[in-house]
């Protein structure tokens, strides 16, 4: 396995876990991929995540793949602060010098953060935009809530996203229910970026656009990685998703991290057998 | 609680038998119609108000002798504030002579023998409907504002436990996209009464039907100002010498009603809150008729 660790890392994620159900210490031991499942039979608790570690570093993407209900997007979710943490430890380079742990901060400090640290873009565009406001309102939602208060610069400020995430800017005073999957995506896209987060977790960007427009998304998303040198999370079912903006990734199943690798490394030789199923699955 | 004791002891003695004698059995009247544990109730929840200017304080608003909705929660504010040596002016969309007014500020003086007035000169307590009196007024005077929706956030958020942590983050960015969205459909902000403030650079409060007008009235107002909903239980308060900002954009200047060259057609004034007369096109006359009065007098 490669080192989890980078030095200086902008994001650092110390046993991260997530549980639901009541807590018996002996249900870690009883679940995991050696027991082909992440509930235990016991306690009937789920063990969506534990044990996870791993470092991203400025300008660095970082993988999370693996089947559904692996705990990839559980993690993401903790981070964000969208789920709350069972343990853990997880600290952000730009907020307090990494001094504090965010898992320990309350749900008003949690959003907070997202406002200018760190910035989600979800599968599904309701989740991270109001369908019902413009695709310039919902990019001026993160701008007024740190602190801008001129509207022409608001507009400004708006165009240039939407014209950099190659939304046409006749749409800008359209509501974003008018819009194409591809098209909201963009939005959701342009509306994480607002406010230039050095942080940038992506939730299965592409899942649920069909093939043209999604590979025009993931387009973007790679310009976008590479032109704003953002420490990135990328999560994803998809190995191709993975294999285009990630340098390193995780594999995740049953709630554990089962492979760390480069992510080119892991394609042309993966060691786990859940990754090698993974990767023949995507190979053909 | 003694005096609960007693009373009720009073009724079980008398025992009524008719609905004639029941209705006729009144124990001994109450200074302005509410017992004292309610208006007790009331002051506690104003005073918390106060203190935390623009909060929203849940209260028990009691069954009044109006529907909730006509003024029941100005009333209870104004029963709970009033002395013995208070004059009430009640007014309703300025007039002090509109049929709600007319009642309410009955209700008040006989429950308590008080003096009613319409100059505001003279009164001490002054509830109102929508309007704020074109006079000055000072350190004397409570303004008590009948709300009918108090939550300012109301159109852009319906669940209550997800506006109760907007207004304790201070989490009001959706209230900007709002004006953000009028704006860029209808090239103005809208928004014409009820204009949303921000009270002590804190909470936002909806600043009832009062038009645009009044707003600028509010910041640093040598007078207290209660606001009471009687139907959605809810009582804010925005305390004397308090800063009370519109909210617009910076580039966006805040802009109250004006219709250009309008005077009153009773007194001539063009520097008051006019309103157009039903059914009268171009037909202007005072909002606030103890004021248009007064001017036509001197």
């Amino acid at each position: 396995m490669t080192s989890i660790h980078v030095p200086s890392p902008i994001i650092q994620v110390r046993n991260l876990g997530k549980y639901y159900g009541n807590f018996d210490p002996a249900m870690i031991d009883r679940t995991g991929p050696e027991h082909g499942t992440a509930r235990d039979h016991v306690t009937a608790s789920i063990v969506a995540a534990w044990g996870v570690n791993f470092d991203v570093a400025a300008g660095e993407a970082l993988g999370i793949v693996g089947e559904s209900g692996s705990g990839k997007s559980t993690v993401l979710r903790c981070i964000a602060g969208d789920v709350a943490a069972s343990t853990g430890d997880v600290r952000l380079a730009p907020f307090e010098d990494g001094n504090v742990n965010i898992l320990d901060l309350d749900p008003s400090a949690r959003r907070q953060l997202r406002i200018n640290t760190l910035s989600v873009v979800y599968q599904d565009p309701a989740e991270g935009l109001a369908l019902g406001v413009t695709a310039g309102g919902n990019i001026a939602d993160p701008l007024t809530a740190a602190g801008w208060r001129n509207f022409g610069a608001i507009r400004d400020r708006a165009r240039e996203l939407l014209a950099r995430t190659e939304v046409p800017l006749d749409r800008m005073d359209d509501i974003v229910r008018n819009f194409s999957g591809g098209m909201r995506q963009r939005v959701q896209i342009a509306r994480a970026l607002a406010n230039k987060p050095p942080i940038l977790l992506l939730d299965e960007p592409t899942t649920g656009l069909d093939a043209s427009v999604a590979s025009g998304v993931l387009d973007l998303i790679r310009q976008l990685l590479e032109e704003l040198q953002v420490a990135a999370i990328v999560v994803s079912h998809d190995f191709g998703v993975i294999e285009m903006l990630t340098e390193r990734c995780l594999v995740m199943q049953h709630g554990r991290v089962v492979e760390d690798a480069l992510t080119d490394q892991l394609l042309e030789d993966p060691h786990h057998p859940y990754s090698q199923k993974l990767v023949a699955a995507a190979r053909t | 609680m003694g005096r609960t004791e007693m009373t009720l002891e009073a009724t079980v003695n008398s025992s009524p038998t008719t609905i004639a004698e029941l209705v006729g059995h009144r124990t001994t009247e109450t200074f302005a119609l509410l017992d004292e544990e309610s208006k007790r109730e009331i002051r506690r929840a104003l005073l918390q108000a106060v203190c935390i200017p623009g909060y929203q304080v849940p209260f028990g608003s009691r069954e009044m002798p109006v529907a909730r909705g006509w003024g029941s929660g100005g009333l209870q504010v104004t029963l709970a504030c009033v002395g013995a040596d208070d004059a009430v002016k009640v007014i309703d969309q300025g007039d002090d002579e509109g049929v709600n007014a007319v009642n309410l500020r009955r209700l008040v003086t006989m429950s308590t023998g008080i003096d009613e007035t319409t100059e505001v000169d003279e009164a001490t307590l002054i509830q109102s409907r929508h309007r704020i009196p074109e006079d000055d007024m000072n350190e004397n005077h409570i303004l008590i504002l009948q709300v009918p929706v108090p939550e300012p956030l109301r159109g852009i958020e319906r669940d209550i436990r997800e506006l109760a942590r907007m207004h304790a983050e201070a989490d009001y960015s959706r209230m900007w996209v709002s004006l953000y969205e009028d704006k860029v459909r209808n090239g103005v902000i809208t928004q014409s009464t009820g204009y949303p403030c921000l009270v002590a650079s804190r909470y936002i409060v909806a600043t009832t039907p009062i038009p645009r007008w009044d707003i600028p009235r509010l910041h640093q107002s040598k007078f207290l100002t209660l606001f009471g909903a009687g139907r959605e239980k809810r009582v804010y308060a925005i305390p004397p010498y308090t800063d009370v900002e519109p909210l617009t954009f910076e580039d966006v200047p805040f802009e109250v009603e004006s219709a250009d060259g309008a005077t009153c057609r009773l007194c001539g004034s063009s520097d008051s809150f006019l309103v157009e007369m039903p059914g009268k096109q171009e037909s202007w006359s005072c909002s606030d008729t103890a004021w248009c009065r007064r001017q036509r007098n001197t």
